[in-house]
């Protein structure tokens, strides 16, 4: 009992890393209606920024992750501004090849310049740092990651459904044409979401970083698992996506019980009898 | 000395490619006026109205609001001259409230002596259902949120775009009561409708359109009934 207790504990606090991981995609699924392939790609070549950045300097990748996190926002509005822009309101198949080319330029991009080996950042003490409740040991590290997973949602709930801006994206996304006739317009609306996305891209990155390894092919392992959070909790929920990271995380700890191997097909195992039982998520919003 | 008009269109056509579904019309508006276009099913009088704010087709002729030239002007920009808009079909935001999909508008729009509350003023229901999802509304009280958020931009020229289709009568007469009373506020208005009786009740000139072309002019208390039904079919 204790066993499955500590696992399902430790299952929750891994699914705050996969909410994380799957935040920019469920805004840019459920929010912007458009499919970033890239979205993994992008997470990992946030970490190797954290690591060029934080290695040479010996700075912490946390402090280096902050640094950046205004840059990221940057980034993310010009690439919105001036390329993924270009196929809006042309279908789903634009943006889908123009991400898919990002995801292999990113990828081939960070094996020329890094190497294939596998990296990991040291993030100090609090790695390895616990509390033992009870029978449960909980680390400090995995909690604090949990922690800024809910706060980063109720960030983003609250720019979202709470101020101007929010409403603004909302609206575009809701219906592009008919924001052009109340004088909204999509093009200097998007790059301000996928600005906000990279946000949410670069704090993941940070927090993967220290967490797990990670290396320049891994990026469309990381989208899967955040497609199967976002599709779980449902789109358009952000909270959604939490609950679906924390399915996944879960599933993943009891399934590396019966078998390393199973760590993964327990994942998607769950993913495919909740779509089966709930096609829509758990959380939905139209 | 006469006033120029509000809104001056002059030997304007439309066309979809090779079909042109309007004619060099000319068409005028002034200030606290209200202008209705009358005509039957794809007489050409909506995509006149979508082609002066660069919404369909392609135009040609001259469009010019207080002497602007619309043809230079996005659609948003040409919202943001002071041109509101009521679609046909709504274009709400669906899965947004009534109050955001109406705030959108005030905060877009020119800010000026139509507030949020004018528009509870007129239109109750919507304060009462202003935290609904405006996909959760009847018909009705979305054609209410679609006017009340093309009024909250507070516009010169509001552009009115079949907005009793499908409507049942009693909600049409408390759209239309509102028309008046923005007239009252100086705005020129557009009002296109299938309905002729309804869209002559309030509006102080029309305009007939058969087959793209403008077929009849005049003020409604001028030309007999008969006339009108004339030149709306044609026969």
């Amino acid at each position: 009992m204790q066993t499955i207790f500590n696992l399902l504990v430790q299952g929750v606090l891994i699914g705050g890393l996969y909410a994380l991981f799957a935040l920019g995609l469920s805004l840019s699924l459920g929010v912007m209606r458009f499919v970033n392939l890239a979205h993994g790609d992008f997470i990992v070549l946030a970490s190797f920024a954290v690591m060029a950045a934080a290695s040479p300097l010996g700075w912490s990748p946390f402090l280096v992750g902050l640094i950046l996190t205004p840059a990221a926002f940057g980034v993310g509005y010009l690439l919105q501004r001036y390329l993924l822009q270009r196929t809006v309101g042309k279908g789903i198949l634009p943006i889908l090849l123009v991400t898919f080319g990002l995801s292999i330029i990113i990828q081939n991009g960070l094996l020329e310049t890094f190497g294939p080996n596998t990296r990991k950042l040291s993030g100090g003490a609090i790695e390895i740092a616990a509390a033992r409740l009870g029978f449960i040991d909980i680390g400090y590290y995995p909690l604090a990651v949990f922690l800024v997973a809910v706060g980063l949602i109720a960030g983003l709930e609250f720019v979202l459904y709470r101020t101007a801006v929010g409403a603004r994206i909302r609206a575009v996304a809701d219906d592009p044409a008919a924001a052009d006739l109340i004088g909204l317009t999509s093009a200097r609306i998007y790059p301000i979401a996928m600005g906000i996305i990279a946000v949410t891209m670069m704090i993941s990155a940070t927090c993967m970083s220290v967490w797990t390894n990670f290396d320049p092919s891994i990026g469309p392992s990381r989208l899967l698992a955040a497609f199967e959070a976002v599709v779980l909790g449902g789109l358009g929920s952000l909270w959604g996506t939490l609950v679906g990271g924390i399915l996944i995380g879960v599933a993943q700890n009891f399934g590396s019980q019966i078998d390393a191997s199973w760590q993964v097909l327990a994942q998607h195992l769950v993913f495919l009898v909740a779509l089966v039982l709930r096609p829509n998520g758990l959380f939905a919003k139209g | 000395m006469s006033v120029a008009p509000l809104l001056d269109v002059r030997g304007f056509s439309v066309f979809y490619d090779h079909f042109q579904a309007v004619h060099e019309v000319d068409v005028t508006v002034a200030a606290g006026e209200i202008v209705s276009i009358i005509g039957a099913n794809g007489a050409g009088k909506s995509s006149f109205l979508k082609a002066l704010v660069r919404q369909a087709g392609r135009s040609t002729g001259t469009a010019s609001f207080e002497g602007l030239d619309l043809s230079r002007y996005s659609t948003p920009e040409i919202v943001k001259l002071g041109v509101g808009l009521v679609p046909e079909g709504r274009k709400l935001f669906s899965s947004l409230t009534v109050r955001e999909n109406l705030w959108l508008g005030w905060e877009l729009g020119r800010q000026g002596a139509i507030t949020l509350d004018t528009v509870y003023e007129w239109f109750p229901v919507l304060s009462e259902r202003r935290n609904q999802r405006a996909r959760e509304l009847s018909g009705g009280q979305q054609q209410m949120v679609a006017l009340g958020r093309a009024l909250l931009t507070n516009p010169k020229l509001l552009l009115c775009d079949e907005i009793s289709l499908g409507l049942a009568p009693r909600v049409v007469n408390e759209l239309y009561a509102i028309i008046p009373a923005a007239r009252d506020r100086g705005l020129g208005i557009i009002v296109v409708e299938q309905d002729i009786s309804k869209s002559l009740s309030v509006a102080d000139r029309f305009y007939c359109f058969l087959e793209g072309e403008v077929s009849l002019t005049g003020r409604p208390r001028d030309v007999n009934r008969e006339s009108i039904m004339q030149h709306y079919f044609g026969s």
